[in-house]
């Protein structure tokens, strides 16, 4: 049967037209083709790493964020709190200050009245005493009018001095 | 549903249309031998059609070497039409039927060597010229374009579907690592098997030519991948091969087993070869004992035939499609299994 055997001319040739065949398509036919297709699927892959990468670190991105936000009102009532603080001291403070300065402002009035109502005082008995002088003075000369008058004041000097 | 419908208006006038032609061809019988085997076989011209008895056929160029030692002769094969032809002629039976013989001393039949540009020679530049033409013009477009940027479309894309499909699926599950030196080789005989199993299925010129379903077309597929197994294979394979992993006693004194295994060497390119060749051939005559029906019957009356012929066209329709499927999975058969055998003789030993 000619069918199962295989003739020598068709193998030569077929050996030949397959080699040939095979050698132009190794060379310029599916190096090039199964060598995009590889680049092009490593790249897709890099592209979902990168994605998948972006996304995790925008993920990460939201929880750091909101540990900022926490911090942030944190740190703001504690701000707060320390302005509470510091104004309530700085009240305390003003207010003692306020309360050192009104006492010394009163004691210094206190001085001041005293020494007013010395000077005033002091101004009071000269007065007074340049008054009871001319009092005197004029009772005297009323007195040193008469002779009897001037007798008996001298006679009571005299007693005064006496005694 | 239109569609369906003239369609079977036409399959329903075809017998008529046969029994004509059948009545015109005056009461020649089918010669079905002739019929099938013609059809199958190698020849030294490609014959298209005939009309009015008379075949139209494309004379190929005949290549002989005599072994009587007349030298070289190249002439064309219409010259053998007539008989013969500067001593050489086609046998008509014995040895060397359908062969060209050249006429030796005592008129004993001598086959001379013959590398004539048969029809499936001729087949196989045609196809491999359409072969060359896709994959080139599919690596053209790759190197035009970057393909980091963009998809292919088209025949292009159809290609890059199909050389995906073959490495991810074949070549990188049964070869293993270094899987990139034995894909061009791969990639190159499952385009090469697919793209003549379907040139085969195509009925006229320049498809036709039983060229998968040609056991010498097949047995140098197979011994390429012979080769490839053996030469590039490492140390763990013929390890396996003449010291294989089984009790003592099997291979010494007796080496039952290595025997086994050098065997199993030659018989898996056999089983390549056997499939491939086995697969197209039975699948074109399948197709052709179908058509045949439609004549066959010619002379059954009308009735017979008319029936028989639309039973054999639809049946003919499906046969085409199935060897559209056998075509693809012959090819990818092919290659898995020369991918198996190859990745199995660069198997590291294993690490127990």
């Amino acid at each position: 049967m000619s069918l199962i055997t295989p003739d020598f001319g068709l193998l030569v040739w077929m050996t030949l037209i397959f080699g040939i065949v095979f050698f132009v398509l190794a060379k310029w036919g599916f190096p090039m083709i199964t060598d995009s297709i590889q680049k092009r699927a490593d790249r897709i892959n890099e592209s979902i790493r990168q994605a998948k990468e972006a996304e995790e670190r925008l993920r990460n991105l939201a929880t750091e964020q909101a540990a900022i936000i926490e911090e942030a009102s944190k740190e703001q009532t504690r701000i707060l709190k320390e302005a509470a603080s510091a104004r309530d001291k700085m009240l305390e403070q003003a207010k003692a200050q306020a309360r050192d300065e009104a006492a010394k402002i009163i004691d210094q009035a206190r001085v001041q009245i005293a020494a007013e109502k010395e000077s005033a005082m002091r101004d009071i008995r000269k007065e007074v005493a340049l008054l009871s002088v001319s009092v005197a003075e004029k009772v005297l000369r009323k007195d040193l009018d008469s002779d009897e008058g001037r007798s008996e004041l001298v006679s009571r000097f005299v007693d005064e001095l006496r005694s | 549903m239109k569609f369906l419908k003239y369609i079977l208006v036409m399959l329903m006038i075809l017998p008529f249309q046969a029994r004509a032609l059948a009545q015109e061809d005056t009461e020649v019988d089918l010669d079905m031998d002739e019929y099938l085997y013609g059809h199958v076989r190698d020849s030294y011209e490609w014959h298209i059609t005939t009309i009015n008895g008379k075949p139209v056929s494309i004379p190929l160029p005949v290549i002989v070497i005599s072994k009587a030692g007349s030298g070289v002769h190249v002439f064309s094969s219409k010259h053998l039409e007539e008989g013969e032809y500067k001593g050489f002629s086609i046998a008509t039976s014995g040895k060397y039927e359908n062969k060209i013989v050249e006429k030796g001393p005592g008129g004993a039949e001598i086959r001379p060597w013959d590398f004539s540009i048969t029809k499936n020679v001729l087949g196989l530049l045609i196809n491999s010229a359409i072969l060359l033409l896709i994959v080139l013009g599919t690596a053209r477009w790759y190197r035009k374009h970057d393909a980091t940027q963009e998809a292919p479309k088209g025949g292009v894309g159809i290609m890059e579907m199909m050389v995906s499909m073959v490495e991810d699926d074949i070549i990188k599950d049964c070869v293993g690592e270094d899987y990139k030196r034995y894909s061009p080789y791969l990639l190159t005989a499952f385009f090469f098997i697919f793209i003549n199993n379907l040139m085969g299925i195509v009925p006229f010129f320049p498809g036709g030519a039983n060229i998968t379903g040609n056991i010498a077309v097949t047995l140098v597929l197979a011994l390429f991948t012979f080769f490839t197994v053996n030469i590039f294979g490492n140390k763990h394979y013929w390890k396996d091969i003449l010291w294989p992993d089984v009790p003592t006693w099997l291979k010494v004194p007796l080496p039952l087993m290595p025997l086994i295994e050098i065997i199993g060497m030659f018989t898996k390119p056999f089983s390549l070869m056997v499939r491939l060749f086995a697969n197209i051939l039975a699948g074109h005559f399948m197709i052709l004992g179908v058509v045949a029906v439609i004549f066959l019957t010619a002379k059954m009356g009308i009735a017979v035939n008319g029936g028989l012929t639309v039973v054999a066209v639809i049946l003919g329709v499906f046969m085409d499609c199935l060897e559209i499927l056998v075509a693809f999975i012959q090819a990818y058969v092919f290659t898995m299994l020369s991918a198996v055998f190859i990745g199995l003789s660069r198997q590291k030993a294993e690490t127990n």
